[in-house]
Parts: C-alpha cells; sequence; structure tokens
C-alpha cells in the first residue's frame, strides 16, 4: 500500500501523484468515475497501475489516499 | 558552432561514452539524451534521480545540504543548529547568498554558523545531552531568536540519538518552536531528498500553528514559493507582485521569517519559483487548506510578462489591468537593454547546468537576448522536470542528467559553445579551456536576475563574460601564428 494524491486539473481530468518516489503522472484510465462509485483500478500514463478501493467521489481535490500497487512501470 | 542535427548529437554522445567500461557506459546512456518536442513524457529518453555511479565526478549534494542549505538556512529569524560535527555546517556557512534585512546576530541568523561540533564522546555516549546544552545556551546568548531547527548531520542518523524528543523537551522550557529535521546526509541519491524530508518537517511542526488564527486578510493575498533570495532575487520579484496589485504575505524563503511561513496558509495563490524544492510543501497546502499553486517563471521579459498574466488570470479584474501596467511600465526600459545587448549577443550559443530549476527557467532569457541553449542539465531533477524542459529546448539539443566531470567537458569541448552556465566547481576548468563561465547557482556574486530589474543586470552580466577581451589573450605571443596576433589586435571592445 503506498500514500498517493490524486489531483483534478482545471479540464477535468485526474492526475496522480505518489509522493515516496516523486512520481507524477496522468491518470489515463479509471475504472469507476460516477457519482456512487469512484476508484477501483487506474491506469497511468507510464503504464503503471494501482487500485484504490471503491468509494463515493472525494468531495474536492486533492486528495491524499491509500493505493495498491498492480503494476509499477519502472 | 551550432545547430547540430539529431544523429550528430547521438554521435556524440555515443563518442563520449567510448571511455567507460561496459557496465557504467550502459548505465550512463540512461542519462544522457537528445531532446525531442514532439516527445510527452521525459522517461523514454532520459533517467533521473538515480543513484551517482562511484567513480565518477558527481556535483551533487546531500540531503543535509537541501535542508539546511536550501530549505530551512535562509529563514532569518530562527537558528539553525548544524547538529554533529562542526564541517558540514562551517564549509556551508553563509555560501548561498541569501540576502535579508535584519541585524545579524541579533534578531536574524542567517550568515552565522551554529554546530553542536561532535567529538568522538558525542559519537559513543550520544548528543542528546549537548543538543539540550546548546538549546539554552542559545536561547540565552540570543534571546531575540524566534525559533531553532536542528539540522542532522550524518552521525546523528547512525547512532539513533533521539533528537525530536530533545526538540520537545527543549521547546517547552524556552518556550519557543524547536523543529527536528531527519535530514543525514547519507539520505536519497542527492539534496533533492533533502527538500522533501526540510519540507515535511515544515508541514508537521511548523504550518498549522497559527491554524484558526485571526488573521487580517484581502483578496489578493499570495505567497512566494521557492525564491531563496539569492542576490536579492525575491526582493526583484516581490515589487512586480505588489506593483499589480498583489499583498505578499510570505517569502519562502529568502529573508522569510517563521511567522510568514505560519501564516502561508492563509493565502490565495500559492506562486512557487523553484518547483523542484518547495512543490512538496504546495501540494501539502492545496489538499489540506485548498490553496491553488502556480509555477511562474521571472527570468527574461518574455516570461516575466507571460507569468504575470498567467498570476492575474486567478484574480479580478484590477489585478489584470495591474499586470498590463506593470508590464507596460517595463516594457520600454526592457527594449531600451535588448537594443543595447542583442548585437552583441545575437547567435551566441550556451550550455547549462545547474540545480533545481535554472536550466530550464533561464532557456527564456538568453532568448531574449538573442542567444541560444543548445544543451542543458540538472543535478538532481526527477522525471517531471525533464517533461517541462524538454518543451522549452530546441529540437535535437543536448540533455544531460547527473552529468559527470568527464562528460559535461567532452560535451563542452565539441559543441563549444560561447558561455557555459554552471557553478564553482566548473567555472576555471572551462576558463581554463577558454571558454566564458557565468556561475548559475550564485549569479557569479551579482544579482538579482529575476524580475525585470534582474534582466538588466542578467544581460550587463552576460555581455560581460563573453566580451571580455582575455578570451582572445589565452594563447601567448609565442605560440601564436602571426595571423591570429593580427587578428587578435582587429576587435577594439566597443
Amino acid at each position: 500500500m503506498a500514500n498517493i494524491m490524486v489531483r483534478k486539473d482545471a479540464a477535468g481530468a485526474y492526475s496522480f501523484y505518489l509522493p515516496k518516489r516523486d512520481l507524477e503522472d496522468a491518470i489515463v484510465a479509471m475504472e469507476f468515475d460516477s457519482s456512487e462509485k469512484w476508484g477501483g483500478e487506474i491506469k497511468l500514463n507510464n503504464g503503471g497501475a494501482y487500485y484504490i478501493e471503491p468509494q463515493l467521489p472525494p468531495a474536492r481535490f486533492p486528495i491524499s489516499l491509500r493505493a495498491k500497487r498492480l503494476d509499477a512501470a519502472e | 558552432m551550432s545547430a547540430l542535427t539529431r544523429e550528430e548529437t547521438e554521435a556524440l554522445i555515443q563518442e563520449v561514452l567510448e571511455v567507460y567500461p561496459e557496465k557504467a557506459k550502459k548505465d550512463r546512456a540512461k542519462h544522457l539524451a537528445v531532446n525531442d518536442q514532439a516527445e510527452e513524457q521525459s522517461k523514454k529518453c532520459i533517467t533521473s534521480n538515480r543513484k551517482s555511479l562511484p567513480g565518477v565526478m558527481t556535483i551533487r549534494g546531500c540531503a543535509y545540504a537541501g535542508s539546511k542549505g536550501v530549505v530551512w538556512g535562509p529563514i532569518k529569524d530562527m537558528i539553525h543548529i548544524s547538529h554533529g560535527p562542526v564541517g558540514c555546517g562551517q564549509y556551508s556557512r553563509a555560501g548561498r547568498r541569501n540576502y535579508y534585512v535584519g541585524t545579524t546576530g541579533v534578531d536574524t541568523f542567517g550568515t552565522m554558523n551554529f554546530t553542536s561540533d561532535f567529538q568522538e564522546k558525542d559519537i559513543v555516549f550520544g548528543g542528546d545531552k549537548k543538543l539540550a546544552k546548546l538549546i539554552n545556551e542559545v536561547e540565552l546568548l540570543f534571546p531575540l531568536h524566534k525559533g531553532i531547527s536542528v539540522q542532522s548531520e550524518c552521525p546523528i542518523g547512525l547512532i539513533g540519538d533521539d533528537i525530536e524528543a530533545v526538540s520537545k523537551k527543549g521547546a517547552k522550557e524556552i518556550e519557543k518552536p524547536i523543529v527536528p529535521v531527519r535530514c543525514e546526509g547519507f539520505r536519497g541519491v542527492s539534496q533533492s531528498l533533502g527538500h522533501h524530508i526540510a519540507n515535511d518537517a515544515i508541514r508537521d511542526w511548523v504550518l498549522d500553528k497559527r491554524d484558526g488564527q485571526a488573521f487580517e486578510s484581502t483578496p489578493y493575498d499570495v505567497s512566494i514559493i521557492g525564491d531563496y533570495n539569492i542576490g536579492g532575487d525575491a526582493w526583484a520579484s516581490r515589487i512586480l507582485l505588489e506593483e499589480m496589485g498583489l499583498r505578499v504575505v510570505a517569502q519562502w524563503s529568502g529573508d522569510g521569517t517563521l511567522a510568514e511561513m505560519e501564516n502561508t496558509p492563509k493565502v490565495k495563490l500559492n506562486l512557487l519559483h523553484c518547483y523542484r524544492s518547495m512543490n512538496y510543501i504546495s501540494r501539502h497546502m492545496e489538499e489540506k487548506y485548498g490553496i491553488p499553486w502556480l509555477e511562474y517563471n521571472f527570468f527574461g521579459p518574455t516570461k516575466i510578462a507571460e507569468s504575470l498574466r498567467a498570476i492575474a488570470a486567478h484574480f479580478d479584474d484590477t489585478i489584470k489591468a495591474g499586470a498590463e501596467r506593470v508590464i507596460a511600465k517595463y516594457q520600454p526600459m526592457m527594449e531600451a537593454v535588448i537594443a543595447k545587448y542583442k548585437p552583441r549577443l545575437q547567435g551566441k550559443t550556451v550550455m547549462l547546468y545547474v540545480g533545481g530549476l535554472r536550466p530550464r527557467h533561464v532557456i527564456g532569457a538568453y532568448e531574449d537576448l538573442g542567444m541560444e541553449v543548445i544543451g542543458t542539465g540538472y543535478e538532481f531533477a526527477h522525471n517531471d522536470d525533464y517533461d517541462r524542459t524538454m518543451k522549452e529546448m530546441g529540437n535535437a539539443t543536448l540533455l544531460y542528467d547527473d552529468v559527470t566531470g568527464f562528460e559535461l567537458e567532452e560535451f563542452v569541448k565539441k559543441l563549444k559553445p560561447d558561455l557555459v552556465g554552471s557553478g564553482i566547481k566548473e567555472k576555471y576548468v572551462f576558463q581554463k579551456m577558454g571558454i566564458p563561465l557565468r556561475q548559475m547557482h550564485s549569479w557569479d556574486y551579482s544579482g538579482p536576475y529575476h524580475g525585470y530589474d534582474g534582466f538588466a543586470i542578467f544581460a550587463r552580466d552576460m555581455d560581460m563574460a563573453i566580451s571580455n577581451p582575455c578570451w582572445s589573450k589565452l594563447v601567448p605571443p609565442w605560440k601564436q601564428q602571426p595571423e591570429v596576433v593580427e587578428a587578435a589586435e582587429l576587435p577594439k571592445a566597443a
């Protein structure tokens, strides 16, 4: 499990930040992104994949979350 | 000599790598790249933030340098104790020219060195008692200080001293904040982790201390983050922001105070100059306090105008009008500077090798003078820095990460730039090769270079370095070819 931060830019696109490794990247795909369910498997632009426990969409961004690494691209 | 093709640049990298043993060659090849603006992601072509290879000459610093030297050191009304042996503090004392206002030794302490001066017995028996004693001595001798930070040097982590406990106890006794910072030099691969650790220490021990307290705010409050006031840079930036109608609440950390830092969560926008060293705290404030942050660039009139407009876009029309007014006001001054220096500098080439933000931020300033940056590189950048750099640099230019002494020398020999911008360790190597060098860490004891006023000084300094008549006198008369003698006499410095 890793602490990550998810941001939402002005255009509404999500970006991913992993403080421990100073890794910043765009989120290209998110499994759930609706008003009831948010999170799940996320895919990064660099090819990495993480899993956020599906939950209600956060009220505001950026938000720090715990995420599980499925596949890190390094 | 300029504008190599992509193939020529690649061949140059291969040629330079030739001398390395197979394994080192493979590793170093990942850190050298040819720029391709079309490339979205830097990590496909350049690797950064990796451990330097033993045996190559790197100019990186350590985590202590990143924390004490860069982030904490300039906070003027705090006393920063270099906790450990005396050398780390003494040899880095006052080296970074972080200007500040105040009476040194009375209410400000920027250029002083405080150290616990570890001896053998402190290593054997632990240094906690010494630190506690030091804290009391500091309080007795310098009662006007506003707080203390304890900057750990390597031995503290190695012997496992509990500086947090000592700090908490001491803070209760003297009733001032004491911040333990675990920035032992061996942590991380470069000073970059020191910046991160320092930011985290500020987040945990400083930032939330005035939450809930009354603060007379205005809708135009901003803070300058990541400007260390080298040669007065932050002041040259601050006046522009104030002229356009903003109120600068805090300067992080050049000429900054502890109170300013504690008040920063009350601002409306964080203006981030050095992204590498302070993005961490900006991200934290964005999440916790909902303060947006914006990277800006105050090098050279083109970038300044762009940045002022981008900053103003976060505010209402009075600020937008203010930004235009500021840009218009300095326009004639900038035109005069460019008219004076551009004819002398047009077409000259530059290679850069600096630290956190300058390898990309100063490109615009050089371009305003008609110069071309043909190679750039960072000591301790991460991938996101290269993502940003690749858009600024021309196609097929050279990028080098954590470049070694040998590689940089070879690149300069082959590319023959008219100017190199790097640090003191490179300065005399290149000047003896006959290539002018300006230190881009300390502005070669000049400055400020930020802001409109700074650009005038920047242009003058670059011209001074390049047009200095000494560069034609490097070959002694008895070794000169007859026609070279004539050529050397011809150009008269105008």
